[in-house]
């Protein structure tokens, strides 16, 4: 290659470079603002044009924490917290033995049964909303974190199933036949054998699982109340302005979105298999 | 990177059946049966409900009044302005923030198919939006950008000594689009990244050699390749945000004319209690939601049975 070929390639992937820093930049530029803002006065807050260097103060998150004798999110914080693990474990309880029948020891038609899986998840949610809350009522589940926790269940076990299909397709089938011939039997498979070789999907499906129930808002605005509020569910009370609440707000996005970001972050390479469904490696 | 082995030499022959193979067949069923169980329960009753009320004319206000109407309310559906309407916004919502969000992630994903210092940085910088909550993201656009006095974009367009318009009743359906666009992008770009890192670059290569320009490789290979990848961002993007509540409830409450199917659906049984009626229109979300799963199924199925094969 010429040098100067060499050159204009040089400097070709400089300008792509920043480019691409320049959009990085932008897209994250709301949240960096919303993190700025939350550790601003309010009244510094509100100022237009925008104080960029004002005082800190953690004052938005004691506002939010209830100081000031608002509503305590701490309820809405651990009721998301539970539904979302809980129902999490059950998916995880729920796929791992069904992505071994559609991967590993395939039951006839696992194809059709997958798909199945699948288009349950096209299903939009509205569709079968009503039926579930008039049940909710007439059982006296309404208002009833465990409620949630068996909807979310169902919302995040299809994606389970296919994410895990496709990693359970990667354990070495001579490991497994060796267990058998062992005479090990198949929850002792599954446990030891299977599981430990296929950690990090499973991990990762855990995360992606947890990512989607943490964020739900429809079911858990319908079907909870006082008692089972979701955080999601908490931050809707900030729909409508109250005064000076800017910091308030951004604190509270940051605290209840921390989680979400935490776990993406840690999913990040298998992010774009879950979410489309283990159709894209 | 698909890096399989064989995993497909499990299926046991079943040539043969002695007596206790049908015993065997119900063993290897076991474990898929929880799973399969738990969700025709819990996705397959509900929706069989929904059809049932959908025939009913039931205000859970007047309960004792409930009678069979027939398709009455599909026809009140279909012929009443707010929710022909709210169909509409829903079709309009969804295309443009699929589409910006595509071709937005498109060049995202272009660009970071580069090398460049600080590319994970970046790369991470881009896939925050979408981790926010989504009801968060939707108040960090309503109160932090949006507010037309203390908001961030007036607050910009001040230093320029620019107008200061209120952007949400200006134009409140721009205003819930331009927020979902910011979130989606990013998962349009991870799908589409990762069908940018399954190009042969053996291939791109030999064109190169033979004098290919960037724009023909672009054009002749990147994107046929990359078909399949943009149709799955489309679909699961039209899967995803047809059903949209959080932004639409967040930003605008349903209110400017950007109520979609979903809000619609929520507000007509949690607000006016018009049980009947809420269900048929939840059943015609689905009718449309079926159209675009067909598609969506198809792609997925080619692209999975692509993998099966390259394994």
């Amino acid at each position: 290659m010429s040098s100067l070929a060499l050159r204009v390639r040089k400097h070709r992937g400089l300008s792509i470079g920043l480019v691409a820093w320049l959009a990085g930049i932008v897209f994250f530029f709301p949240i960096a603002w919303m993190a700025l803002t939350s550790f601003h006065s309010e009244a510094d807050a509100a100022a237009n044009p925008p104080s960029f260097g004002a005082a800190l103060t953690l004052d938005g998150y004691r506002e939010f924490f209830g100081a000031g004798g608002g509503a305590s999110p701490w309820p809405a914080l651990i009721n998301s917290a539970v539904a979302s693990i809980v129902s999490t474990l059950f998916v995880l309880v729920l796929a791992f033995p069904a992505a071994y029948a559609l991967s590993i020891r395939r039951v006839r038609k696992w194809t059709d049964v997958l798909f199945f899986f699948l288009s349950t998840k096209m299903l939009p949610v509205v569709a079968g909303l009503l039926p579930i809350y008039l049940f909710a009522k007439n059982t006296g589940m309404l208002d009833n974190i465990w409620f949630l926790v068996v909807l979310y269940t169902s919302m995040n076990l299809p994606i389970a199933v296919w994410m895990m299909q496709s990693f359970l397709a990667e354990v070495p089938v001579a490991v497994i036949e060796a267990a058998q011939i062992d005479g090990a039997r198949l929850p002792t498979i599954l446990w030891r054998v299977v599981a430990p070789i296929a950690l990090p999907g499973i991990a990762a499906t855990a995360l992606i699982c947890f990512i989607f129930s943490w964020n739900e808002l429809l079911f858990a605005r319908v079907l909870t109340g006082v008692v089972a509020e979701t955080a999601p569910v908490f931050l809707t009370g900030f729909i409508t302005s109250q005064g000076l609440f800017l910091a308030k707000v951004c604190a509270a996005s940051l605290v209840v979105s921390l989680p979400v970001l935490a776990a993406g972050f840690a999913a990040q390479d298998k992010l774009v298999q879950g979410l489309s469904l283990g159709a894209v490696k | 990177m698909t890096a399989t082995t064989a995993p497909y030499a499990a299926t046991p022959a079943r040539a043969s059946r002695p007596p206790s193979a049908r015993l065997r067949a119900w063993a290897t069923r076991a474990p898929l049966l929880p799973a399969l169980v738990f969700m025709i329960v819990v996705t397959q009753l509900p929706f069989v409900a929904t059809v049932v009320i959908s025939f009913f004319d039931w205000n859970a206000l007047y309960p004792k009044a409930r009678h069979f109407t027939g398709v009455d309310n599909y026809r009140q559906v279909l012929t009443d302005p707010d929710l022909r309407h709210s169909v509409w916004t829903t079709v309009l919502l969804t295309v443009t923030v699929v589409l910006v969000s595509l071709v937005l992630g498109l060049a995202l994903a272009l660009l970071l198919d580069n090398r460049f210092r600080g590319r994970g940085i970046v790369r991470t910088l881009l896939i925050a939006p979408f981790l926010v909550v989504p009801v968060a993201a939707a108040l960090l656009w309503k109160h932090v950008l949006y507010n037309p006095e203390y908001g961030l974009l007036n607050g910009l367009l001040h230093y320029v000594g620019g107008p200061q318009p209120d952007w949400i009743s200006n134009t409140p359906l721009l205003a819930v689009e331009a927020a979902l666009v910011w979130q989606w992008t990013p998962f349009m770009m991870l799908i589409l990244l990762a069908g940018l890192q399954s190009r042969d670059p053996e291939q791109i290569e030999a064109a190169r050699v033979d004098g290919a320009g960037e724009w023909q490789i672009f054009r002749h290979l990147t994107l046929p390749h990359l078909r399949r990848y943009l149709e799955l961002g489309a679909l699961l993007g039209c899967i995803y945000i047809v059903q949209n509540f959080d932004a639409v409830f967040t930003i605008t409450s349903g209110g400017l004319g950007t109520a979609n199917l979903p809000y619609t659906v929520y507000q007509s049984f949690y607000q006016a209690h018009e049980n009947g009626l809420a269900s048929a229109a939840g059943v015609l979300v689905v009718i449309g939601s079926i159209i675009i799963a067909t598609f969506a199924l198809r792609v997925v199925s080619s692209l999975f049975r692509e993998e099966a094969s390259r394994a």
